[in-house]
């Protein structure tokens, strides 16, 4: 069951990824040298919809949260470092393995990539564990949590905030 | 080759992707799926290195993510892949070819430096995920929609290591 669902998931996503071009390298390059926000489009319309979605169902005790920890240092250094990576692959974690089935092939280098810095990070989890995982550890904090407000709330404020932004990108042609 | 979705609905239909996961999810597994990717890389490359080092399974790491088949590893590896071939053969794009048009245009033809820059970029964009906790879907798309505070910092770095780097690497034109 568990596997099916995955699987289903990802079938679903992978068709989205094609059609909305999600997968190539053009896009991605074109996001980071400022030149194509249609990776940055389909990222924040996902948000809008799961911002507004999520928080109202939670309010509705219909499912709940999964958040993840703030480690102030580990997610803004690792980030960084992601961003490195992004440049030079120009294909992201979740993309990588559908755009090798686009055809990309230079998406198989990035995989092997993958589970290579996959493997080096296991091996030095603990160091970072001891010593950066340390700084700046918050818990599962959120963004209602810390100005006082519903997530309920939040989230449709923030939804709004982003298609306001999106009608901006739009309006300036970009 | 026509022009594919437009990324506003790729990422609607994203965000019902991700409360449509995280409802049947909660409901048929127990608890909240949130869309993410590269954690399966660490359950692969889990699996990888145990057929060929014995005993890496007593790594801490390994213990917090057990190497198996779960459902991520179904999703990125099998329903993304699957889904994105299906997209691109039923719209006549699945097109092979080992080096992007756009990396072309900046580092010319060579196979081994396209081959040896995704494997180091996806050996990052995966190091530091693991480090930042997660990746454009897990802190991007399912972090910010839970307005999770790790989402938006981890973002913010994707963005801070990724544009510097791309102005640089693909200002150059050949």
């Amino acid at each position: 069951m568990e596997i099916l669902l995955g699987f289903l998931t990802g079938l679903f996503w992978g068709y989205i990824f094609q059609r909305a071009r999600i997968l190539r390298f053009e896009k991605h390059i074109g996001l980071l040298t400022l030149k194509d926000f249609t990776i940055l489009k389909f990222l924040l319309s996902g948000v809008i919809v799961g911002s507004f979605g999520v928080n109202l169902l939670a309010q509705f005790g219909i499912i709940s949260y999964a958040i993840k920890p703030t480690y102030l240092l580990a997610n803004l250094l690792g980030g960084i470092i992601y961003g490195l990576g992004w440049a030079l692959l120009g294909y992201c974690p979740g993309t990588t393995g559908g755009a090798l089935a686009e055809g990309a092939l230079d998406g198989f280098f990035g995989l092997l990539g993958g589970l290579t810095g996959a493997i080096v990070f296991a091996h030095t989890y603990d160091f970072w564990k001891e010593k950066v995982l340390t700084i700046g550890a918050l818990g599962k904090t959120t963004i209602p949590s810390l100005i006082g407000v519903s997530p309920a709330l939040a989230g449709l404020i923030f939804s709004l905030l982003l298609i306001g932004f999106c009608l901006f990108l739009e309006k300036k042609g970009l | 080759m026509n022009k594919g979705w437009s990324p506003y609905l790729g990422g609607f239909l994203t965000g019902i992707l991700l409360i449509v996961s995280v409802v049947v999810t909660q409901k048929f597994l127990g608890k909240p799926h949130y869309l993410g990717t590269s954690t399966a890389y660490v359950r692969v490359a889990g699996l990888l290195e145990k057929a060929v080092n014995q005993g890496s399974e007593a790594l801490s790491y390994y213990q917090k993510y057990q190497p198996r088949v779960d459902w991520k590893v179904a999703l990125v590896f099998f329903g993304v892949p699957l889904g994105a071939f299906l997209a691109a053969v039923k719209n006549g794009e699945f097109y092979a070819h080992l080096i992007p048009a756009r990396w072309k245009e900046s580092f010319g033809p060579r196979p081994a430096l396209r081959a040896f820059t995704a494997f180091l970029g996806g050996f990052l964009i995966v190091y530091g995920a693991r480090l930042a906790g997660g990746c454009p879907s897990g802190h991007g798309l399912s972090g910010m929609s839970q307005l999770s505070l790790s989402g938006f910092i981890t973002v913010a770095g994707f963005f801070i290591g990724g544009i510097p780097l791309a102005l640089i690497l693909y200002r150059r034109r050949k």
